[in-house]
């Protein structure tokens, strides 16, 4: 009996065992749907970089995203792929600051929440930056910015020569000054060079100056390139000055080991600005919002700061504070120390940094066609 | 052979002829309608793909493209419409003429030079080379296919730059350093990566089918070895040297990738000229105008190329 009663005992055991087994195995795909659901995807229009993994993989982690970008080279190539685009199509948009407003006048991106963003830990100048307000409303989180001056190698010019923009046309430069490919920041390069204190808002003289200027420094130049050829020309030692970038592409390098790098002249250097917005018509809405305050957090700000593809200055000054901390070398090498007279935002409260902007008193199409002109002279 | 035999030859998959009023048919020669039937199934069987696919992927889009010429753009959208403005705005401007110009003359040099420097090579392989040998020769040449040329003009950068490898070598003979790179050599030298390959190619299977007793005759009538070439080889080759030349300045005509990565972009050409001009402002409209103008000087260039390939000799 007690073997009976044992084995009756062992085949209830037995039944509960695999009752309890086989629930377990009918509930798996549940359990494995909730622990391993499918990644939700968030489109993302930006230059390129931004959803690489260096910047995107721990909010991917934390939050089950996966991005999938849309990578665009200048603000018209952005505009004119959302201008293409059904409306939804992307959730999160990146544009240069000097765009957003164009952005908003055509409806393409949401009004924000200021409430939703840290703006109390942003310096007071990026507090309310213009553009990005349209009557109190917010439409757009500045997330990063950097400077434009005379990028040059350090073998072939020293750091008080490259500190004018006159150096450009320094004999032993002929045919080694490169183009960025883009006017805004060469043509206002020159536009500060001429002494105009809006270099973007100049009436028809002063602008008629500036060709005038430009095109002197025509025999000079040993190129225009774009994006992968600025990087291999100034690299490989090709072009010796690079007319139109700053750190943004010479910091890569520098910290690659290339005797590159980039000053901000005694006539003024340009501020390049990145915001990003919600594109108009997403369904992730929500998603795009915790995306924002993750990448304008302090924590989101390192990651910004010292992105692979290209660094930058961000405008959090907790970021600033955890940078140092993290990565004391890369806050210095940016100038982005809060005890360090002439930091980043210093220059800006001295005057000596002027937003790139949009050509107030012409149209952007004549100086694309000025630009036209002066590579085909 | 008389006229009715010769007739009799080309009966059968030939189009039918018109037949003259009591002139007898051949013996098996299908009857008049039923053979256009035959004919015409035949002909569309194989001529319908390539007929759809110019219909598909050439003359519609050449067609959206002239209609897209005259559509504005308005906050970096582009609308339909019927505005000329494009037109003379592009072609008003000298920087376009300049570039056409430009490019023109870069291809045309293209086309020459590669015709010039491959010659030797599809001629010493087509007349002086084994089977075997020929064999091999032909897959090196198919070999740098394998590779993006994207990535071997990235990779001329490396030896033409001043501080490049070809500057490091003439270094150690007291020589340079020249500037090769970012000028017309450097967008040359591209070309000649494009297409030389190509060139070879097509000059070797033209040169292949040369009657060998047209250069012995030329050489028992006492004609030298540099004659003959001229003067026999090249007049029988004309059609493949001739189309060969045309697929190089075709492909160098509409190309980017070397005048701004070997030529650094300076000056423009017309590709680049496209570039810039949908790059700002999102002008698709006034890019589509350079496109048909190139195209339509394509198109010119090619049906002059293909009139001089088949001129009757003598003529």
């Amino acid at each position: 009996m007690s073997d009976l009663s044992s084995s009756s005992g062992t085949r209830r055991h037995f039944l509960k065992g695999a009752t309890a087994l086989a629930g377990g195995v009918l509930a798996t795909p549940f359990l494995n749907r909730r622990a391993f659901a499918q990644p939700v995807e968030l489109t993302m229009l930006a230059w390129y970089g931004h959803a690489e993994p260096d910047v995107v993989a721990a909010f991917e982690a934390e939050h089950n995203v996966k991005f999938k970008p849309k990578y665009y080279t200048g603000g018209d190539n952005m505009l004119g792929l959302i201008a293409q685009s059904p409306p939804g199509t992307f959730d999160v948009i990146l544009s240069d600051a000097e765009y957003v407003q164009q952005l908003n006048a055509a409806g393409y991106i949401e009004e924000l929440d200021p409430a939703d963003y840290p703006f109390g830990e942003y310096f007071p100048e990026f507090q309310q930056f213009p553009g990005h307000w349209q009557d109190g409303k917010l439409f757009s989180v500045l997330t990063r910015f950097g400077f434009l001056g005379v990028a040059y190698n350090t073998d072939a010019i020293t750091e008080k020569e490259a500190s004018t923009y006159n150096v450009y046309w320094s004999e032993k430069l002929t045919g080694k000054v490169g183009h960025f490919d883009w006017h805004l920041p060469n043509l206002g390069q020159i536009s500060l060079l001429q002494g105009n204190a809006s270099p973007y808002d100049i009436d028809e003289d002063a602008w008629e100056a500036v060709q005038e200027k430009m095109m002197t420094l025509r025999p000079q130049i040993g190129g225009f390139f774009d994006y992968g050829g600025t990087f291999s020309s100034l690299q490989s030692g090709q072009m010796l000055a690079m007319a139109g970038i700053g750190d943004w592409i010479t910091g890569t390098l520098e910290r690659n080991g290339a005797k590159v790098r980039s000053v901000i002249p005694e006539e003024g250097g340009l501020q390049w600005t990145e915001s990003f917005s919600i594109g108009k018509g997403s369904a992730k809405a929500d998603l795009a919002k915790k995306w924002i305050q993750y990448i304008t957090s302090a924590q989101g700000q390192v990651k910004s700061a010292t992105m692979a593809a290209y660094p930058a200055l961000i405008p959090n000054k907790a970021g600033w504070e955890l940078l140092s901390k993290e990565d004391p070398a890369e806050a210095k090498r940016q100038g982005m120390l809060l005890d360090d007279p002439s930091n980043a935002v210093e220059m800006i409260r001295q005057g000596r940094i002027k937003y790139r902007q949009l050509p107030f008193q012409q149209s952007l199409e004549d100086w694309n066609d000025f630009w036209s002109d002066y590579k085909g002279a | 052979m008389t006229a009715s035999d010769r007739s009799g030859l080309a009966a059968g998959p030939v189009p039918a002829r018109r037949e003259m009023p009591g002139q007898a048919r051949p013996a098996g020669a299908p009857a008049p309608g039923r053979a256009r039937k035959t004919v015409s199934l035949y002909g569309l069987t194989f001529s319908l793909p390539m007929l759809l696919w110019q219909m598909i992927f050439f003359l519609a889009p050449l067609l959206f493209l002239v209609a897209l010429s005259f559509w504005s753009v308005r906050n970096f959208r582009m609308e339909p419409d019927f505005n000329p403005d494009n037109w003379s705005r592009m072609l008003g401007r000298s920087v376009f003429w300049e570039a056409y110009l430009r490019t023109l003359l870069l291809s045309a040099t293209a086309a020459i030079v590669t015709s010039a420097v491959a010659f030797p090579a599809s001629y010493a392989i087509a007349f002086k080379l084994s089977e075997t040998a020929r064999r091999w020769a032909i897959f090196l040449m198919v070999i740098p296919f394998f590779t993006s040329y994207l990535v071997r003009v990235y990779s001329w950068q490396i030896f033409l730059s001043d501080n490049g490898i070809i500057n490091a070598l003439l270094a150690k003979i007291g020589l340079g350093p020249f500037p090769m790179l970012n000028s017309n050599f450097g967008t040359m030298v591209g070309y000649l990566t494009l297409c030389l390959p190509l060139v070879i190619l097509l000059q070797l299977f033209s040169l292949i089918f040369v009657d060998r007793t047209l250069v012995e005759a030329a050489h028992n009538l006492r004609c030298g070895r540099l004659r003959t070439v001229f003067e026999v080889v090249v007049p029988a080759a004309r059609v493949g040297l001739t189309i060969a030349a045309l697929f190089c300045f075709i492909l160098t005509f509409g190309d980017f990738v070397s005048p701004l990565y070997l030529g650094g972009g300076d000056p423009p050409t017309l590709s680049i000229l496209i570039t810039d001009t949908t790059k700002s402002g999102q002008q698709w409209p006034r890019a589509a105008v350079v496109a048909l103008v190139m195209i339509a000087t394509l198109l010119v260039i090619a049906f002059a190329a293909v009139r001089f390939a088949y001129k009757e000799r003598g003529r």
